[in-house]
């Protein structure tokens, strides 16, 4: 394949994110989308070349580096592409939600003042993941994964002028450093045994890492070691409990970023990552493991708290925390194919039900809360059906995208054996019935039932965006095309993509050697082997566990919020222990502020105290200038200014010294 | 009269001893004089009798050079400076013996030094005790000392020649000065003068005789 | 005869003699010059003693340097104190403690 080609590639969004950020006054807001659009799509389109080149074309992988950073001690800091088929499919989809976003994004920021800068930074962020998503060594992946960390910082924190923005951008910031401290532990550890940063070298020395043992904690295995730190920095990047507390407050953030980075692209990142490293943790069932539970208690759990939220759009973002845990189950059980397949299904529904919130949100005149909505359908066909596409998605209707890629990863983690796979397994099914509680009592809140939103009209003060039309009595209205299109571009492979890949990506072998998998922990060959096509598979769907559940949270929902909204109050009286333990989020939060932060805030002032104001500061700079003054002050007595006292000196040192020779010799 | 070779060496001996002990004397004289008027004169005492002990130790031009230059010109100039200069002898001889004692023991401990490595500890491969070997009659110090000088030392010699004249210049630079009140000519501004400087015609209208 | 020992020794005296001095006359510049010389003497007292030892003539020209570098001195050392004492009327050395910070 053209290296020239592929470098284009990241390169066009970025110059187009440099023009609209840089030239922004020159450019204009139209000049600012256009570029930026006309970069995006030219990279959707050489990304769609590739994949074609790639699967169709039967092109090779490549695999070198197109420029040499530097060179420091023999170990070569590339930047560098890998492209397969796990990459080109990644790419694919980066730049088509990416696309649906940037087009979205006219509608939906028409009126901010931050305009450019907002379209300079989506493709800013493209860039990024691009590269993190095309890079062939560790250094240029962990390059990609700070830089897309901070275009997320930077477009949670967009309006800057909310101290909620800035709280939440500082959060996930913080958050994600604990996360990449672990992940750069992880990079060192593999630096150690390969003393390369090339993903071809460490794939290679694999099994020889496997076998050494670290003298850390007693004796760990390296690879578990490696494993597990690799995967903290996953936790960090797709939010995974206990480092998800960031995503739910990113939120903050304009809408399309929420679709984009927030939900199809950047937190997938940590699962596209132990994908991609799937050559490492193969030879750590304990690291799988840790994967696994870690993946599954936040698929169930936080899937919980969307049951309770009000926001639609934390709704949408819990529920995009526990598909995350969905995806890191399935690298649990070693699925790496499901795991990405799934990754690719949610990317598109996902983002859709993103878009479609926001498309809401514009309607609803910048309301985010879902009390005041109800009864939208009727005014917003076009959000409404697509919405419902997303939603059905997202709980697995048979035929539906999700379908595919979820029923395999509940399938694939039944059939596993990997230590914590049941608990995984009651986790993920249970899931099922979470899922389809909290979607519906979405889409029903929303676009059914009563319309709220005429009884809070009077008092409808300002909007949660800060761009808000006039005031007065107005109805909600459809969005215009910019924003529908993206809508019914998205809803479109929601609905058909997973029908028509997945027996090429799930169970045919789309990903070849991009992902390995050891023959023992094969569990998507054995549900390979029962495999009959997707439409007997959808139909096969209506039968299994994950569809009645489903079932029972659909009509859970539409008793519960549709028919009689009383008896949810009723339950929320009864229960009142466990709505409060949901509406503290587990009291993840207060832990960490009361507990971790305390503490770190207590360590930092014990150490500027007594470390930097008492030792450094005291005792060692000023102590070194009071030392020296004092000693100064004693010899200055010496120094009398006469000239004989200096001549007596001369002539003791003498004797001394003469003295000194004498016994010496 | 012609004294054999012990005899001349034992009257190089008794003149050493002899000299030796003037040369101490003058040293004493030198540093204890109220005067140092008298601290000069036995400087210069002190310094014939080196002169003497050198000749006895054949270094016969070095001895006149030391005879010439430190007693014929060094000595005088200081001689020179100390009477020029009014000097408060009094406030000068103040707390004389305050650190006197230290002196002494400062002394005391160079000699212990001093005669210690001379005489316990010897000099490696050097035998104290043993005389100097006098040179032949034919031998002659100025001749040998200058061959040397003006051939090997020739590069230091010059030098040393140009340090003497620094030490001209310096000395009359420090104590040049110019007095105030004092007529002189300055060439430079007669030279740049202008007539209408020095000459300055005045119109005056005329007064009637009264 | 003259040995070495006897001229080492004398030199010590000597040297000690002018380190005694320059206590002594501690406040006297004049002093103190002269000492300088009484010391510079005993030094080449050795430098001649070890010359005439050794049969090499060399501490004899290094002796003839030292003369030339004492007369420097004492020449330069004098104008200063002429200046000074135009400064201060005085050739006390505790008047001079400008040295001191």
């Amino acid at each position: 394949m053209n290296p020239h080609l592929l470098i284009a590639i990241p390169l066009a969004p970025l110059a187009a994110a440099v023009i609209a950020g840089l030239a922004g006054r020159l450019i204009g807001r139209a000049g600012a989308h256009t570029i930026t659009i006309a970069g995006v799509a030219a990279s959707f389109l050489l990304s769609l070349y590739v994949l074609r080149q790639i699967y169709w074309g039967g092109a090779a992988t490549f695999n070198g580096p197109v420029y040499t950073w530097l060179v420091s001690d023999g170990v070569h800091i590339h930047v560098g592409f890998l492209v397969d088929r796990l990459t080109a499919l990644m790419m694919s989809v980066v730049t088509f939600v990416s696309l649906c976003v940037h087009v979205y994004t006219i509608g939906y920021m028409r009126d901010d003042p931050g305009y450019k800068r907002f379209f300079s930074y989506i493709s800013l962020f493209t860039f990024s993941m691009l590269m993190l998503v095309m890079s062939n060594n560790f250094m240029q992946l962990f390059f990609g994964w700070e830089a897309v960390g901070v275009v997320s910082y930077l477009l949670i924190g967009f309006w800057y002028t909310r101290p909620s923005a800035i709280f939440a951008n500082l959060k996930a910031f913080i958050v994600n450093r604990v996360g990449d401290f672990g992940f750069v532990i992880g990079i060192a550890a593999v630096f150690s045994y390969t003393h390369s940063l090339s993903y071809e070298a460490a794939f290679a020395a694999a099994p020889h890492i496997a076998q050494q043992t670290l003298p850390v904690f007693g004796g760990v295995n390296a690879m578990t070691l490696i494993c597990i730190a690799l995967f903290i920095g996953a936790m960090g990047k797709s939010a995974q409990v206990p480092l998800h507390v960031w995503l739910p407050d990113s939120m903050e953030g304009p809408t399309p970023i929420s679709a984009l980075i927030h939900a199809a692209t950047m937190v997938t990142a940590g699962i596209f990552m132990v994908a991609r490293m799937s050559p490492l943790f193969e030879f750590s069932d304990t690291a799988l493991s840790f994967v696994l539970v870690i993946g599954a208690s936040t698929a169930f759990f936080m899937g919980v708290l969307g049951v309770i939220m009000n926001d639609i759009k934390r709704v949408i973002a819990y529920s995009t925390l526990s598909q995350l845990g969905y995806m890191t189950a399935a690298l649990g059980v070693s699925a790496y194919s499901a795991g990405i397949f799934h990754l690719m299904t949610h990317a598109f529904f996902k983002a859709l039900l993103f878009l479609a919130a926001g498309s809401v949100i514009i309607g609803m005149h910048h309301e985010q809360d879902m009390r005041k909505m109800g009864g939208l359908a009727k005014y917003m066909p076009i959000t409404a059906i697509t919405c419902w596409i997303g939603g059905l998605a997202l709980v697995a209707t048979p035929f539906f995208s999700g379908f595919y890629s979820k029923d395999a990863i509940i399938e694939a983690v039944g059939l596993s054996h990997r230590w914590g796979a049941t608990y995984a397994y009651w986790c993920v099914l249970l899931g099922s019935f979470v899922t389809s509680l909290y979607t519906f009592r979405l889409l029903f809140m929303t676009f059914h039932g009563e319309e709220r939103f005429r009884h809070v009209q009077a008092d409808h003060g300002h909007g949660h965006d800060q761009a808000h039309e006039g005031h007065g009595v107005h109805e909600p209205h459809e969005s215009p095309l910019v924003v529908t299109l993206p809508l019914i571009a998205l809803a479109i492979p929601s609905l058909v993509i997973g029908y028509l890949t997945v027996g090429k990506v799930l169970y045919g072998d789309y990903f070849g050697k991009a992902i390995f998998v050891l023959p023992q922990h094969n569990v998507l060959a054995r549900m390979a082997a029962e495999y009959h096509g997707p439409f007997s598979l959808a139909l096969h769907g209506f039968l299994a566990a994950p569809f009645w559940l489903a079932l029972a949270g659909f009509f859970t929902a539409w008793l519960f919020f549709l028919k009689r909204p009383q008896l949810a109050d009723a339950a929320e009286q009864k229960f009142g222990w466990l709505h409060k333990l949901l509406i503290e989020k587990y009291y993840f939060d207060w832990f960490n502020e009361h507990v971790v932060a305390k503490l770190a805030r207590g360590i930092g002032l014990g150490l500027w105290k007594a470390g930097d104001q008492g030792l450094i500061d005291g005792a060692m700079v000023n102590g070194t200038a009071n030392s020296v003054g004092w000693f100064g002050g004693v010899v200055r007595r010496v120094q009398s200014g006469y000239l004989y006292s200096y001549a007596f000196w001369i002539v003791i040192g003498l004797a001394a010294l003469l003295g000194w020779f004498l016994v010496r010799a | 009269m012609r004294l054999t070779v012990e005899a001349t060496s034992v009257l190089v001996e008794i003149l050493f001893y002899v000299f030796a002990t003037l040369l101490v004397v003058g040293a004493l004289g030198l540093i204890t004089a109220r005067n140092p008027v008298y601290s000069a004169l036995f400087l210069v005492f002190a310094f014939i009798n080196s002169a003497a002990i050198w000749l006895l130790a054949e270094a016969e031009f070095l001895a006149i050079v030391l005879v010439l230059v430190y007693v014929g010109a060094v000595m005088v100039l200081f001689l020179f400076v100390v009477m020029m200069l009014d000097i408060n002898l009094a406030e000068l001889r103040r707390g004389f013996t305050r650190f006197a004692w230290l002196g002494w023991l400062t002394a005391c401990a160079v000699i212990v030094e001093i005669v210690g490595v001379v005489w316990t500890h010897g000099l490696t491969g050097i035998d104290v005790s043993k005389g100097f070997v006098p040179e032949p009659a034919s031998f002659s110090n100025t001749r040998a000392l200058g061959e040397v000088l003006y051939t090997r030392y020739v590069y230091p010699f010059e030098l040393a020649a140009v340090l003497l004249l620094v030490a001209i210049v310096a000395a009359i630079a420090l104590t040049l000065r110019r007095r105030p009140g004092l007529k002189s000519q300055d060439i430079a501004r007669q030279v740049a003068v202008r007539a209408e400087d020095r000459v300055r015609v005045v119109k005056i209208a005329a007064e009637k005789r009264s | 005869m003259i040995t070495l020992a006897d001229m080492l020794t004398l030199s010590g005296v000597l040297f000690a003699l002018a380190v005694a001095g320059i206590f002594l006359n501690r406040k006297n510049v004049i002093l103190l010059l002269m000492c300088v010389e009484l010391l510079l003497l005993s030094a080449n007292f050795n430098f001649i003693a070890f010359s005439r030892m050794l049969g090499n003539l060399t501490g004899q020209v290094f002796v003839f340097f030292v003369l030339t570098v004492a007369a420097a001195e004492s020449a330069i050392g004098l104008a200063i104190l002429v200046v000074l004492f135009r400064e201060r009327r005085s050739i006390n050395v505790e008047d001079l403690n400008t040295l001191k910070g």
